[in-house]
């Protein structure tokens, strides 16, 4: 059987791999990529928590569950957002959006 | 309805008029002038009816109608007020309410109610007169409704003053009568001559009164009480008031008393040396003269001093010698009746000659007051009111009827001027009957008017008690006063107009002859119920009621004089002869005076009043207008109490610029700078981080997430 620090490797390399994309790149689009990246780290943690320590309660795959439905609303939002202010600066640049600059 | 209850009532309507007039009703003349006149009948009919209940009393001096409330608790005492009525306040509030109700009647008439209002009348000044269908006519008073609260103010204070019992009240309502010939005397406020006159009557009677109130306050002092009854009627409390040396003079605490209250009198009714006031009184309008000379104020003067007379003659026996104060009214009442007969010869002025009159009769009342004869100026008060009410009312429907020639001819003369007069005797046939019949009832025109029965008892009091001097000087002033009036009576109604204003004199309305013709009634009639029971021929025919009445009003009835043939015949003389004198002299007058001539330099000193106004300004009004401007105002007011007031300012101004500059300066603000100033760089510093930069923010956060979670590592794994 596959070891839980295996699993756990891999989150936190998909975890790093969604940081990274959300740090470095400029496209907002490709930020929110990385953003689902990072929240799919949590659910394989989550899952994996779930399945090695307490097998008997299913709140970890329930909060994988909630975490997703969250993460589609999330997407959801963002995505208008970035529709709506492309529309207005013609960009989905992150860096050149500081409208919220001092 | 007890008849005390009634008296009670008697001055209130008047006051009610006053305060429903000014508050309510002053905009409509109409429903004004029926407040006041309707007012002033409701206490003439409850007078009326209290005076009759007096009149059908059985011994009345001995049992007044009284009644009294309780109203000052002073101490373990309580100071009550109440009403009096004794034969005295019955026949003074007889001639007060006709007076007062006829004065309130002829004011409708003599303030042009019913005309239009003048295009140029402002308040404060006479109507001017106005233009309707191309003529000019009278116009109606700016301040017609004001004039009805003023005068009925005035009648709540002589009502007050007569139904009074004690010395209090009748003194508060002395002073509502001092303010209200104040308010009257400058009804025309607008006019210099009125304002100035109304200040002097008013500080002229002030000094009077001051006195006055010392006399309260010692007579308070001295007996605990106030009331007329308990002091007056007291053999006890007289006696020892009497006994007790006042340590001034030599006079007892009654003589004291009674000349501090005397000269309360002096002041009010005008005695001199305190005369001054009554003929600029003159500049209010002609009902108020009436009002002033003849109803009210003046003639509370006089009831005051009948009223006190026990006080005033304590320690004085009928026929004995006469106390110092007695001497002291004598003297002076004899002096002003002369005195001021002198100077109204000299007077053009139709209303001044009435002034002096005024002051000379009452000069009469105050002498034979001083000589013991009380009846007597009781007596003489009562006739005097009726006929000087009607020749004052007289006087101002001539003057009226002038004025209507002076608006018809457009002349510019003074409408009260006597030498401006003459001939009215056909154009105003009502006022001059009426006007007759007053200056007869002055001059005293022997049997038929009533001033004649009232010189004459005074005359015969003084004779028959041998006070040669006062006799003497009553007489020279009963043949100056019949002069006079008939001067008066010839300048004005007799001969031919001595201007176009006098041709086109017109007779005054009804609302002002009624009056006229209801005050001659009394002018004649007063004196009936006075004729002495030994008088040859007509004596006896009617009883000689008022010497009975009025002297049940003291404790010991005063005994009616013994008749004697010379003081009836010098009444008879000095009468007569006045009045042909007058009408020899007179009688072809043109717009000089005949007299000024032959008399020369005397007639110029009559005429200025023997210089006491001028006497009066550099004795007492320049002096205090010095003082007040030299002392008071330069340099108490400006250098010392303005010294003190800058001095605390600039003290203050200095302290505060010290605070200002160590304290609130450096401290207050410096601490309230300091915190902005750090608030302010610790932003400048950190807004840099705030670059919108979203990914930069990520970073941040990540890096102190980070940071966190290695330094939670390190902790735990230590």
């Amino acid at each position: 059987m596959i070891p839980l620090s295996w699993y756990l490797v891999l989150a936190a390399a998909l975890f790093s791999l969604g940081l990274y994309g959300v740090l470095a790149r400029k496209n907002a689009i490709a930020i929110l990529m990385g953003v689902e990246l990072m929240l799919n780290a949590v659910n394989v943690n989550l899952v994996a928590f779930w399945r090695y320590l307490t097998p008997d309660s299913v709140s970890g795959q329930a909060f994988a569950v909630m975490v997703f439905a969250v993460a589609a609303a999330e997407v959801a939002v963002g995505l208008a957002l970035v529709i709506s202010i492309y529309r207005r600066r013609k960009t989905v640049a992150a860096d050149e959006i500081n409208l919220m600059k001092w | 309805m007890t008849i005390a209850t009634l008296t009670w009532l008697i001055p209130l309507p008047p006051l009610l008029a006053f305060f429903l007039i000014l508050l309510f009703t002053r905009r409509n003349n109409a429903i004004s002038h029926i407040v006041g006149v309707g007012t002033a009948a409701l206490s003439w009919l409850l007078g009326m009816i209290v005076f009759i209940a007096a009149i059908g009393a059985e011994h009345l001096g001995e049992n007044p109608i009284t009644s009294s409330v309780g109203w000052l608790a002073l101490g373990d005492k309580i100071f009550s007020i109440g009403v009096l009525i004794d034969p005295l306040s019955a026949v003074t509030l007889f001639f007060v309410a006709w007076t007062v109700l006829m004065i309130f009647i002829y004011s409708i008439g003599y303030h042009n109610f019913g005309q239009p209002k003048g295009a140029h009348d402002v308040p404060g000044l006479p109507p001017e007169g106005a233009e309707e269908h191309g003529h000019r006519v009278p116009s109606v008073e700016p301040m017609y409704a004001r004039f009805f609260a003023f005068i009925g103010l005035f009648a709540f204070g002589m009502y007050t003053l007569v139904v009074s019992d004690n010395l209090l009240t009748l003194f508060v309502g002395w002073e509502i009568m001092g303010l209200c010939s104040y308010l009257l005397i400058g009804f025309w406020y607008a006019k210099p001559s009125a304002k100035a006159a109304a200040i002097k009557a008013f500080m002229t009677t002030r000094v009077g009164d001051v006195f006055m109130l010392l006399g309260i306050v010692a007579l308070y002092s001295a007996t605990g009480t106030l009331s007329f009854r308990e002091i007056l009627y007291s053999h006890e409390v007289l006696e020892t008031l009497a006994n007790t040396p006042a340590g001034v003079w030599g006079l007892s605490a009654a003589g004291l008393i009674g000349l501090l209250l005397f000269i309360g009198t002096v002041g009010k009714s005008a005695q001199w040396p305190l005369h001054v006031w009554l003929p600029d009184a003159m500049e209010g309008p002609t009902p108020v003269s009436a009002m002033i000379h003849a109803a009210t104020m003046v003639s509370a003067g006089v009831y005051m001093v009948l009223r006190m007379f026990p006080l005033l003659s304590a320690g004085w026996v009928e026929g004995g010698d006469l106390t110092t104060t007695m001497t002291v009214m004598a003297f002076i009442g004899a002096f002003t009746a002369l005195f001021a007969a002198t100077i109204a010869l000299a007077q053009k002025d139709i209303k001044r000659v009435l002034a002096y009159s005024t002051i000379s009769q009452l000069g009469y009342m105050i002498a034979a007051l001083g000589i013991g004869a009380y009846v007597a100026a009781a007596f003489h008060l009562v006739t005097h009111a009726f006929f000087k009410a009607l020749l004052f009312l007289g006087s101002g429907s001539v003057i009226h009827g002038m004025e209507h020639g002076v608006l018809q001819t457009g002349e510019h003369i003074d409408a009260q001027d006597m030498f401006n007069m003459g001939g009215l005797k056909s154009k105003m046939p009502i006022t001059f009957w009426t006007f007759l019949i007053g200056g007869f009832a002055l001059s005293g025109f022997p049997l038929i008017t009533a001033g004649f029965w009232s010189k004459d008892e005074i005359l015969a009091d003084a004779f028959a008690n041998g006070r040669w001097i006062v006799f003497g000087v009553l007489a020279l002033a009963a043949v100056l006063t019949a002069f006079y009036t008939m001067r008066q009576i010839t300048l004005t109604f007799l001969g031919t107009p001595r201007t176009k204003a006098a041709e086109h004199a017109s007779e005054s309305v009804r609302t002002m002859t009624l009056p006229l013709i209801v005050l001659a009634v009394f002018a004649i009639g007063a004196g009936w119920v006075g004729i002495p029971e030994s008088f040859p021929g007509i004596g006896g025919v009617l009883p000689s009621w008022f010497h009975d009445f009025v002297g049940g009003t003291l404790l010991e009835h005063p005994p009616a004089a013994v008749f004697n043939a010379t003081p009836l015949l010098v009444s008879f003389a000095v009468a007569l002869g006045g009045l042909g004198l007058g009408w020899l002299a007179y009688r072809r007058s043109g717009q000089t005076d005949p007299l000024r001539q032959p008399l020369g330099p005397i007639y110029t000193l009559l005429e200025r009043k023997y210089y006491f106004d001028e006497l009066y300004d550099w004795l007492f009004v320049r002096p205090v207008k010095w003082f007040a401007e030299q002392f008071t105002y330069l340099f108490l007011d400006r250098q010392v109490i303005d010294g003190i007031l800058h001095r605390i300012a600039r003290a203050a101004f200095s302290l505060g610029r010290i605070f200002r500059t160590y304290f609130d300066a450096p401290v207050v603000n410096g601490f309230g700078d300091f915190t902005a100033s750090v608030t302010q760089s610790f932003g400048r510093a950190l807004r840099k981080i705030q670059t919108g930069q979203v990914q930069q923010y990520l970073l941040f956060v990540a890096l102190l997430a980070f940071g966190g979670l290695f330094y939670y590592l390190l902790t735990i794994l230590q």
